[in-house]
């Protein structure tokens, strides 16, 4: 059994018929649904959210809750969003992740 | 400063919550009524965005009743209360609450508030446990109820508690492929806890049945396990554990999810000036109340919930109900008497549950105990369980505040939530000394990280 994620980390097992909207990540633009949350739409595109500032490697969230704070985020703007309490906005522009 | 209409404040929007503000309605108080979430429920019982179409019995199962009698109480107050969703209460004194969100920002002014803030995931911190693909019990049950996602492709679900067997269920009944779910406690442990769990019948069956239907679809489960590392270097690709037998095995999985049981956010009882007392059962310090919800210790607050002390969502909207009745009789308005007592023969009947549950899944303090020197305890920081260890010797840290400072454990972005309740077990070891003793981390305002500008 292979345990390779596909592009993303999240798997989208229902609710596909939501309106498109697209965000940037640096210079890659990715596709998510409305009602998605940064979190949700950035790992179903990719395998992490940001790098550890301690030098410990990629991470990705944890609690999904709004109590960890582990999924931070920066937007190109500068503004800094934690990732499982946000809804994605259609243009939403990222900085790059790592 | 706004002033909280006719002086009482609900924070929450949990089933304690919401039968809190229920019960004020009832009797003509209309409290400003503040909540995390975008949308009432809780955790428990979360709702998704507005724009999902999924039916509500693919997301609650077996509770879709209680769910949806739920959601259309808090749906129908929404405009009675001054509901104010997407909204942090980040500090509380003993007049002033000061919010943050959606709800507007700034200090709100009460006489008299019910604290129902729920609880997270009790985590104890194994190695590899901060690489992308390993979340919480209650995360992956979140990403799934929420969002109609899966963790990963192949997901592996660890630690012990109801909430393991529920989401690996419900993971497995929507699609995902469930690789293992491995728990710590043992079968003979939840045989000899049947007596207590019979005090809810109803909730021991669904989780006989959640356990039977996942043996049934051939899905792997052991018991009396202990996890030792999640295997992988860049990204989480599965579990080294030992089993029952003492053998140390391997399953591959691209994502993982664990937790060991729950614990209580009781950052706002600690600010607001409550009374707390070590819980053995919990293993957790918890504000003190009185059995009808009055926190000792703050004459103006009242508590109910699993925020004060874990007992699950059916006795969080006794407790909630329980709790604004009390308060409504303490600013001289009559309570149903009759009302009153049903409510607290059903919460001491629930309390009975819980304490079966502990039995069943015993929180395996010995793990925590023994986390290995180069294992992350905190992730905010990621200071190792051997800086924390390092950090005290020689030193009078005989508490886990004079610890943190000497060690930022739980001086993180998250205050402690995470790795608090497995930092006080390897200070108790650590110290050779109980721990109730080592105390509890202090809370400090704001309870969580504010966007800039909140202030």
């Amino acid at each position: 059994v292979s345990a390779a994620p596909p592009s993303g980390r999240f798997l989208r097992l229902a609710e596909a018929t939501r309106r498109p909207i697209t965000l940037t990540i640096g210079s890659e633009r990715i596709q998510a649904l409305e009602g998605d949350t940064l979190l949700t739409a950035l790992l179903l595109a990719r395998g992490s959210l940001r790098q550890s500032e301690f030098g410990d490697g990629a991470r990705a969230g944890f609690c999904l809750m709004g109590a960890c704070q582990d999924c931070w985020v920066a937007l190109a703007d500068g503004r800094r969003f934690r990732a499982c309490t946000t809804m994605a906005e259609d243009g939403m522009a990222l900085e790059a992740i790592p | 400063v706004s002033v909280a209409p006719q002086g009482v404040a609900v924070v929450g929007a949990g089933p304690a919550g919401v039968r809190a503000v229920e019960a004020l309605l009832a009797h003509g108080l209309r409290p400003v009524w503040i909540d995390e979430g975008l949308r009432a429920g809780g955790q428990i019982y979360r709702q998704p965005p507005p724009n999902f179409v999924r039916d509500a019995s693919a997301l609650y199962g077996f509770e879709v009743r209680k769910a949806q009698r739920l959601h259309r109480v808090a749906d129908a107050m929404a405009a009675q209360a001054d509901y104010r969703p997407s909204t942090l209460v980040w500090d509380i004194t003993e007049s002033a609450l000061h919010v943050a969100g959606s709800g507007g920002s700034g200090a709100i002014a009460f006489e008299a508030a019910i604290l129902a803030t729920g609880a997270t995931d009790r985590i104890i911190p194994l190695p590899g446990w901060t690489l992308p693909g390993v979340f919480s019990l209650g995360g992956a049950q979140t990403a799934l109820k929420a969002q109609a996602v899966a963790i990963g492709g192949r997901c592996l679900f660890f630690g012990t508690g109801p909430l393991l067997y529920l989401v690996a269920y419900q993971y497995a009944k929507a699609g995902a492929q469930v690789a293992a779910v491995l728990d710590t406690g043992s079968a003979a442990g939840r045989r000899s806890a049947l007596p207590r769990l019979l005090a809810n019948t109803p909730a021991l069956t669904k989780g006989l049945y959640y356990l039977a239907w996942l043996r049934s679809h051939g899905v792997r489960i052991e018991s009396g396990i202990e996890p030792l590392a999640v295997l992988g270097k860049a990204q989480a690709e599965g579990l080294r554990f030992r089993d029952a037998a003492g053998a140390t095995q391997e399953i591959e999985a691209d994502a993982l999810a664990f937790g060991y049981g729950l614990r209580s956010e009781t950052q706002l009882a600690d600010l607001a000036g409550c009374r707390f007392a070590f819980d053995p059962i919990d293993r957790q310090w918890l504000p003190e109340r009185d059995a009808e919800g009055r926190a000792l210790g703050a004459a103006n607050i009242y508590l109910a919930g699993d925020g004060a002390g874990i007992a699950g969502a059916d006795a969080a909207e006794a407790a909630g109900e329980r709790a604004a009745l009390a308060l409504l009789s303490d600013r001289g308005i009559a309570v149903p008497a009759e009302r009153c007592r049903t409510l607290e023969r059903r919460l001491a009947g629930l309390h009975r549950f819980r304490a079966g549950l502990a039995e069943a899944f015993p929180f395996p303090a010995h793990l925590a105990r023994r986390i290995g020197d180069e294992t992350i305890l905190c992730r905010c920081e990621t200071v190792s369980a051997g800086s924390l260890r390092a950090a005290i010797d020689g030193i009078d840290a005989t508490e886990i505040n004079r610890a943190k400072a000497y060690s930022r454990i739980g001086m993180g972005r998250c205050q402690g939530r995470i790795c608090g309740s497995a930092a006080a077990e390897v200070l108790s070891a650590a110290l050779n000394s109980d721990i109730a003793g080592v105390g509890r981390l202090r809370s400090q305002p704001p309870v969580k990280p504010l966007p800039v500008g909140a202030l």
